[in-house]
């Protein structure tokens, strides 16, 4: 097998055994699994930026809050169908991460990482300042009946997790591909070295520029997903710690990997949800788990894969 | 209550808040300074100090007075020792590589915050001033021809509070004098000027670099420990105050000391009169978008000078 033969019966596998899982999971795991596809697709949009492009930034709840609102604002009091709500959504997340990478991108390091949490800050506080609309911490359900699109109920369980399934699926291999296109490998090459990179002729600030709105762009959807699948929408997901949520499960399972952020989302939602039967403070884990990986594994899961096995791992 | 007592009574609120954020920022500053790291755990170093001050303050018997005292001097050097290891076990082994550490301090962020929800418990506990005489403050009024000095109803502030600002400069004072005037002073700014040449010369940076790193942590204990007799000590009360400390740091451009107590007093100072003004939340809004443009557009901070 050539290396691109491995590589799509790697995803494409995967793909197949989450579709087959939808039939033979018990009822809790199933609703399990259909938040961790979401939340993995957050992860991978977070990836664009962290993995391929070697941007860190500390606010990405701002782009999954932003899909989030522009989905549920809009159908609470503009009276849209999902659809088009689902539009909104991801485009007031793209639009959010234009406007951030123009700013933002003008620092870097440990400047970028300290803009993007302030911004993120800015849609939070403006989120619970706007409550007379978004409903503040308390946050909002999205009814039933304004939850069924193109005739699909996605308050029933199969269609949730066959939804939430096709957004993992598109969004996995548009990635997948991006990272083989031209763009992506100079998104890669900024990663490695940024000097060279603009040495050798690419037009480096608008390659990172047009890597933060692909992130942003699919964290949005994630959320505007997220929304519409679950019915809620509320302020704590534009909190600092959405923000840590992807980075965590980004390294953990591997960043620069297609798969690793399925694998990092997949692991700490158990290792939270089993801790969170002993005890209260189940962040702990969380916190144990990022100093961990930094110090002794910041391969993260697929890294180490990759280092071991499977070296064509994209 | 007229305009200008209650623009004094502001005034004098904000500086208590200007002492404990001068505190807290000049340790989040130092350790940028010399490290060239970014701690995002300071502000839960910050809670640490207002949580075992309660703790210390209720093991300890014979009066509010000894018992403060003690909890004054015990808990900066319990947090401090806290920081210092955990700067050699952690942070020590990712070679202070910048981004790695922010990741590594956002850990030991939870960690912290989270033992101390398991041990301490989700309550805000207060603990009893040394002292606290309250003072009614006289205002000057022009009337019937001539100078009148009266006191206003609401005007008054507590011998506390003034305590918190005097002590919040004489501790800036003693940190400014160690490091301009001490032999640790010299070593820490001959490691922040350039470390590598300050290994060369004999200087153990690794210990100045736990040094400093259980001073700044310290710095925020101190900052706890003055503010939990006023704000009841609770585990999750260090976000805010490391938002509004790195608002400080970034605004007083980091790494500079002087600026940073600058920043501080600005911050504190129109904190509250901003508040009297807008909402809060949109106070705060407006602060943190000013950090994010700062650092866009000036990354030296307003007050900063562009480094060589």
């Amino acid at each position: 097998m050539t290396e691109t033969q491995k590589i799509l019966v790697l995803h494409v596998g995967l793909i197949a055994l989450l579709f087959a899982l939808n039939f033979i999971l018990p009822a809790y795991h199933h609703g399990n699994l259909a938040r961790v596809m979401v939340l993995a697709t957050y992860a991978i949009g977070y990836n664009v930026m962290l993995g391929y492009t070697g941007l860190l930034s500390l606010g990405h709840a701002m782009f999954f809050a932003a899909g989030m609102y522009g989905m549920a604002l809009s159908i609470r009091h503009l009276g849209f169908a999902p659809a088009p709500a689902l539009l909104v959504g991801i485009a007031s997340g793209a639009g959010l991460a234009l406007v951030v990478g123009l700013l933002a991108l003008r620092t870097a390091g440990v400047a970028f990482m300290i803009v993007t949490l302030m911004f993120a800050q800015t849609v939070y506080l403006t989120i619970l300042l706007a409550g007379r609309w978004t409903r503040g911490d308390e946050g909002f359900v999205i009814q039933q009946h304004e939850r069924v699109l193109w005739g699909i109920d996605l308050s029933d369980p199969s269609s949730r997790y066959l939804a939430a399934l096709t957004l993992f699926a598109i969004c996995l291999f548009a990635t997948l591909n991006l990272i083989r296109r031209p763009l992506g490998r100079v998104f890669v090459a900024i990663r490695e070295n940024e000097e060279r990179a603009r040495l050798l002729g690419y037009n480096v600030f608008r390659a990172k520029l047009f890597s933060v709105v692909i992130s942003g762009t699919i964290s949005a959807a994630a959320g505007a997903s997220y929304g519409l699948l679950f019915g809620y929408a509320g302020a704590t997901f534009a909190t600092v710690q959405y923000s840590i949520f992807p980075l965590l499960w980004v390294l953990l399972g591997g960043t620069g990997t297609i798969i690793g952020p399925f694998l990092g989302a997949l692991f700490m939602f158990y290792l939270i949800d089993l801790s969170s039967g002993v005890t209260n403070a189940y962040m702990l884990i969380a916190g144990v788990a990022l100093v961990v990986l930094v110090m002794f594994a910041p391969q993260g899961i697929a890294g180490e894969l990759r280092r071991r096995i499977w070296s064509w791992l994209p | 209550m007229d305009f200008g007592p209650y623009l004094m009574l502001a005034t004098l609120e904000g500086a208590v808040l200007a002492a404990v954020l001068a505190l807290m920022a000049s340790g989040l500053s130092l350790v940028f300074g010399v490290m060239r790291v970014v701690n995002v755990a300071h502000g839960e170093f910050y809670m640490l100090g207002a949580v075992l001050a309660w703790w210390v303050t209720s093991m300890v018997g014979g009066g509010p007075a000894v018992a403060f005292v003690a909890a004054l001097i015990v808990v900066p050097v319990i947090v401090g020792a806290l920081a210092a290891a955990a700067d050699m076990t952690v942070l020590k082994r990712l070679e202070y590589d910048p981004e790695r550490t922010i990741v590594a301090t956002i850990g030991l962020l939870y960690i912290l915050q989270q033992v101390t929800l398991m041990t301490y418990g989700a309550d805000a506990r207060p603990v009893v001033p040394p002292f606290n005489t309250r003072l009614a403050l006289p205002w000057l009024e022009w009337s019937d021809g001539g100078l009148h000095m009266f006191w206003p109803w609401g005007l008054s502030t507590t011998t506390y509070k003034l305590f918190v600002i005097v002590a919040g400069i004489v501790i800036l004072s003693a940190v400014w004098a160690m490091m301009r005037h001490s032999r640790i002073g010299l070593l820490m700014r001959a490691t922040q000027l350039d470390s590598e040449m300050a290994q060369a010369f004999g200087i153990p940076v690794e210990r100045v670099y736990a040094l400093v790193f259980g001073i700044g942590a310290g710095l925020a204990a101190l900052a706890g420990v003055l503010i939990v007799p006023i704000q009841q000590a609770h585990y999750l009360m260090g976000g805010d105050a490391l938002l509004l400390s790195f608002i400080v740091v970034i605004i007083g451009g980091l790494g500079s000391l002087a600026g940073t107590i600058v920043a501080a007093l600005l911050i504190g100072l129109s904190d509250g009169i901003i508040s009297v003004f807008f909402s809060p939340t949109l106070a705060k809004i407006i602060a943190t978008l000013l950090v994010a443009f700062v650092l866009v557009f000036r990354p030296q901070g307003l007050f900063g000078t562009r480094d060589r």
